[in-house]
């Protein structure tokens, strides 16, 4: 016998858990309301097989992931190599011909305080958000748990882990640079220039 | 010794993979000398953190708009429907 709720009450309990959670993967709210309409009925079907192991809303967590990771597959998106190509010059172009950085980098200021504020999470998002998508999607998936390097790869067209770790550490240049300006320089009107 | 470029992809780097202990080494001494590298790494970390933070399914965030009024209501009558014909073919 299973122990799930009544389903006419699942999109008040878990709607919002559900779609935030798409939400920060597709990064489209379309899709990731459909991806919670997909979950909530493929609920419905397995319902009798729901054993009570886990709380409910980690079951459909369960199945709203593996709806994503079917998307991804199914929308893979264009990936040349000329892209490592251009990432790799775009990061060499943070470092002088001796291989120093050439950019201003200067401590960020009680980086943990920004967690309690909402609008931080605001900018984190616009930043993962104005990443191009292959690098997005590949930021995004690194944090889908149980997902390993050799599963993103093949999801994401990336021929090599070595091409996956130079899209990663361009991805994450970018949003410290993003969150440099946006957030961090914020209180530093002197500095404001500097920073693009 | 290892420049900083290296050591920055190795910084990321460190966040997706083991590192060796030979890497690790190399970073360690590099970091205590380097003060930008140093400055980098933390903030690689904090963003790390921020992903791993933001992603989880159990902090309800914020920051992220909630299922919108009509995207609920379409839900909720999809399920209905879906119910209401179960139970038709029950009878």
């Amino acid at each position: 016998m299973s122990s799930v709720s009544d389903p006419a009450t699942w999109v008040a309990q878990h709607g919002d858990a559900l779609f935030r959670y798409a939400l920060m993967k597709m990064r489209d709210e379309t899709q990731a309301e459909d991806m919670v309409q997909e979950t909530f009925l493929a609920a419905l079907k397995a319902r009798e097989r729901f054993s009570g192991q886990s709380s409910e809303k980690t079951w459909l967590i369960g199945i709203l992931k593996h709806k994503i990771i079917d998307h991804f597959r199914k929308h893979k998106r264009e990936q040349s190599s000329d892209d490592i190509e251009s990432l790799t010059e775009q990061l060499n172009q943070q470092f002088d011909h001796t291989g120093h950085w050439s950019i201003p980098m200067r401590t960020w200021q009680e980086p943990e305080q920004a967690h309690e504020n909402k609008e931080f999470w605001k900018v984190f998002t616009v930043c993962i958000a104005h990443l191009p998508d292959h690098l997005a999607d590949l930021f995004i998936l690194r944090e889908v748990k149980g997902l390993s390097s050799e599963e993103i790869c093949k999801l994401l067209d990336i021929s090599t882990t070595n091409n996956m770790w130079v899209m990663l550490s361009r991805a994450r240049m970018r949003l410290r640079g993003c969150l440099d300006s946006r957030w961090f320089n914020r209180s530093n009107d002197d500095q404001n220039q500097e920073a693009r | 010794m290892l420049s900083c470029k290296e050591i920055g992809a190795l910084l990321s780097q460190g966040i997706d993979r083991k590192l060796s202990l030979r890497e690790k080494w190399q970073l360690k001494f590099h970091l205590f000398i380097c003060k930008t590298c140093s400055c980098y790494d933390k903030q690689l970390q904090f963003i790390a953190r921020s992903a791993h933070r933001l992603m989880q399914p159990e902090k309800d965030n914020q920051g992220i708009p909630p299922l919108s009024h009509e995207a609920e209501m379409r839900i909720n009558s999809a399920i209905k429907q879906r119910l209401g014909k179960k139970e038709n073919k029950n009878e």
